[in-house]
């Protein structure tokens, strides 16, 4: 015990109570460390994907003739090629691709958000923490388009073997391919867009925080800074989701 | 109650710096998405492992941009950045020994 209190009297980059060793506040630190558990989880989910994937035969033909089929994993540039109101008009990738920017555009708003913050700037962070929520919302929005348009599915449908025709996406059965093809989607999809959800509402709560002077009571706006990081980890999330999930 | 409009406290003047490299590594972001949208649609699609590899390496660019400058952790402390990092090793190899399996499982059902 007391040689303890004797290191922490010599030097002060050891952990004491007193002083902190990573130079970051306990809340930022716990949010890193939650970060990573949770990056866990979603590499979890990443993988599971990759080994029912790999299980599964690839389609083997060119593009051009590719239909979906049951006995081999799709394509997917050739599931989420629709845009709305381009009803019949093959886009491949192009509806993903603009969630995308939505969603890395949401993460600059809130970088912007953190930096009015460090100069106590209370309009700047109202201002950009609510560009950050309407590009969380409008994120959302697109990931329920997406959702109805795979459950829904295409005009034609697909063909089983039985001869009968089925349209979309359920949990057991799905047109595009193999049945853990939509499972996949909708847990990976789904779990992420859980975590958006949870964003906006936390960027909200901050925002709601700031207008009400709170921060500026407390004098700094560190809190902008810790529900910044969960953000951004959201945008990271998406990142892999996006390459992984819709590119490969 | 709090009256948000009776404000003290002065800002500070904005570093035009700042805000301009923050625009810039928002710029790269849109750069490296644009650039794989033109891998997965242009690129002949029997250059398969030539795409998969471009993928995966843009991805961990533009991952290392969003935790590197966004999340501010190039600029934390060395200690925190490692402790950070050196956990997601882990993940690497639970990739690595999933695909093996699922290899194995491919190859017992089809072959």
């Amino acid at each position: 015990m007391s040689d303890s209190i004797t290191l922490k009297s010599n030097n002060k980059d050891l952990w004491g109570g007193g002083v902190e060793p990573f130079k970051a506040s306990y809340g930022k630190l716990m949010m890193w460390f939650f970060l990573i558990s949770d990056a866990f989880t979603f590499s979890a989910f990443l993988i599971a994907y990759a080994v029912i994937r790999l299980k599964h035969p690839a389609y083997e033909g060119t593009l051009s003739d590719f239909t979906f089929s049951q006995t081999y994993w799709p394509v997917p540039e050739k599931v989420f090629e629709a845009f709305p109101f381009f009803h019949g008009v093959e886009l491949p990738l192009v509806f993903v691709g603009l969630m995308t920017f939505i969603l890395i555009l949401s993460s600059v708003t809130m970088v912007l958000a953190v930096e009015a913050g460090h100069r106590m700037d209370r309009k700047g962070v109202e201002k950009w923490m609510l560009w950050t929520i309407v590009g969380g919302f409008t994120f959302l929005g697109c990931q329920a388009w997406e959702w109805s348009h795979f459950i829904h599915g295409t005009d034609l449908g697909s063909r089983l073997l039985d001869g009968s025709i089925i349209y979309g996406a359920n949990l057991q059965l799905n047109q595009y391919g193999p049945p853990d093809f939509a499972a996949f989607f909708f847990f990976i999809t789904g779990f992420h867009g859980f975590h958006v959800f949870s964003g906006v509402a936390l960027n909200f709560l901050i925002f709601y925080q700031t207008t009400v002077g709170i921060y500026e009571k407390r004098g700094h706006y560190e809190m902008v800074e810790k529900v910044g990081l969960y953000w951004h980890f959201v945008d990271l999330v998406w990142v892999f989701v996006f390459t992984f999930f819709y590119l490969i | 109650m709090l009256e948000p409009e009776n404000s003290f406290v002065t800002p500070k003047p904005a570093d035009k710096s700042k805000i301009w490299k923050i625009w810039k590594v928002a710029i790269i972001l849109g750069v490296v998405t644009a650039a794989e949208f033109y891998v997965a649609l242009q690129f002949p699609e029997s250059w398969k492992e030539f795409k998969l590899l471009l993928f995966i390496g843009m991805t961990f660019i533009k991952a290392g941009y969003i935790v590197g400058e966004f999340m501010h952790l190039a600029h934390e402390k060395k200690t925190l950045m490692w402790t950070i990092l050196l956990p997601t090793v882990f993940v690497i190899w639970l990739l690595g020994a999933m695909v093996i399996q699922a290899d194995a499982i491919y190859q017992a059902i089809y072959s």
